[in-house]
């Protein structure tokens, strides 16, 4: 049996990936979420500013919008910790622009042209990822 | 032109960010729970995703240019450098702590509370911090 979420999961990764085809083929640009806030964030794409700004725009708009339409809630579920949602993020911020890009960036628009850094990314952070889940919540149970 | 095609890029991105679960920590922390209960949803999504990414760039190759004109982003040097490891790492370590990676920590920001607020202000800080920390790597080599 398949389970339902799987099934969303599918519909959902198809819509980002329409997303990111889009960016590419219209803007010659890569759809990288780290890179295009983070370059707004240090000021290294100011002359894009516009463009980026409208990505974002419509990033967290369509999804307000829509779940305003459904008449639905959305739920992410996050810890009230602040202590880990602060060093969740920077870990998540520094490391990805270090990296030059994170699960939109060299997960979806890396692996599709079988970028080997892409795929080498995407490799190095799923296992720090399993890593810190099996750390934080069977060892330490923080989450 | 171009912002036009950015605002619904980014709609897209958000929508399906949102449909596929992204912006449920809960889903993403168990895809990543190999030795626990393990969630293989995120393997659609990412599996979903790579399939129209990988049609376009076989489009792209065929077309000499993108729609607004400009050109087609070049392979980039293929050098697994300490840069892309170490900071893949880090980034990882985050994304398994709070379940949230930069696409829907944004996706998520209208619904998600005070919660997603800290943490995307906190994810800008690390962002913006990463660039003096590139800078002294650089200069150290």
């Amino acid at each position: 049996m398949i389970e339902q979420s799987f099934i969303y999961g599918l519909i959902g990764g198809l819509i980002i990936g329409s997303g990111a085809a889009l960016y590419l083929l219209g803007n010659g640009r890569i759809m990288g979420a780290s890179g295009i806030i983070g370059g707004l964030a240090d000021g290294s794409a100011r002359s894009e500013w516009r463009e980026r700004g409208l990505f974002i725009a419509g990033l967290i708009g369509a999804p307000w919008l829509a779940l305003l339409a459904l008449g639905q809630t959305g739920e992410t579920h996050i810890t009230s910790n602040p202590a880990v949602l602060i060093a969740a993020g920077l870990l998540v911020g520094f490391g990805a622009r270090l990296a030059n890009g994170c699960t939109s960036g060299h997960g979806v628009c890396g692996i599709s042209r079988l970028s080997l850094r892409g795929i080498a990314a995407t490799g190095l952070y799923l296992m720090a990822g399993a890593i810190s889940v099996y750390a934080f919540k069977h060892i330490l149970g923080v989450i | 032109m171009r912002n036009l095609i950015a605002l619904a890029s980014g709609s897209l991105f958000g929508l399906g960010l949102l449909i596929s679960g992204m912006v449920d920590t809960t889903r993403v922390q168990g895809w990543l729970d190999f030795l626990g209960d393990w969630d293989p949803t995120l393997a659609f999504v990412l599996g979903g995703a790579i399939i129209p990414m990988a049609i376009a760039w076989r489009v792209a190759a065929s077309r000499g240019a993108p729609l607004s004109g400009g050109s087609f982003p070049s392979k980039p040097d293929q050098r697994i450098t300490s840069d892309l490891a170490i900071g893949s790492l880090i980034f990882g370590a985050g994304w398994g702590l709070a379940g949230l990676c930069p696409g829907p920590a944004f996706a998520s920001l209208s619904f998600g509370g005070w919660e997603g607020l800290v943490f995307a202000g906190a994810m800008i800080a690390g962002m913006v911090l990463a660039v003096p920390a590139k800078r002294l790597r650089l200069s150290a080599v």
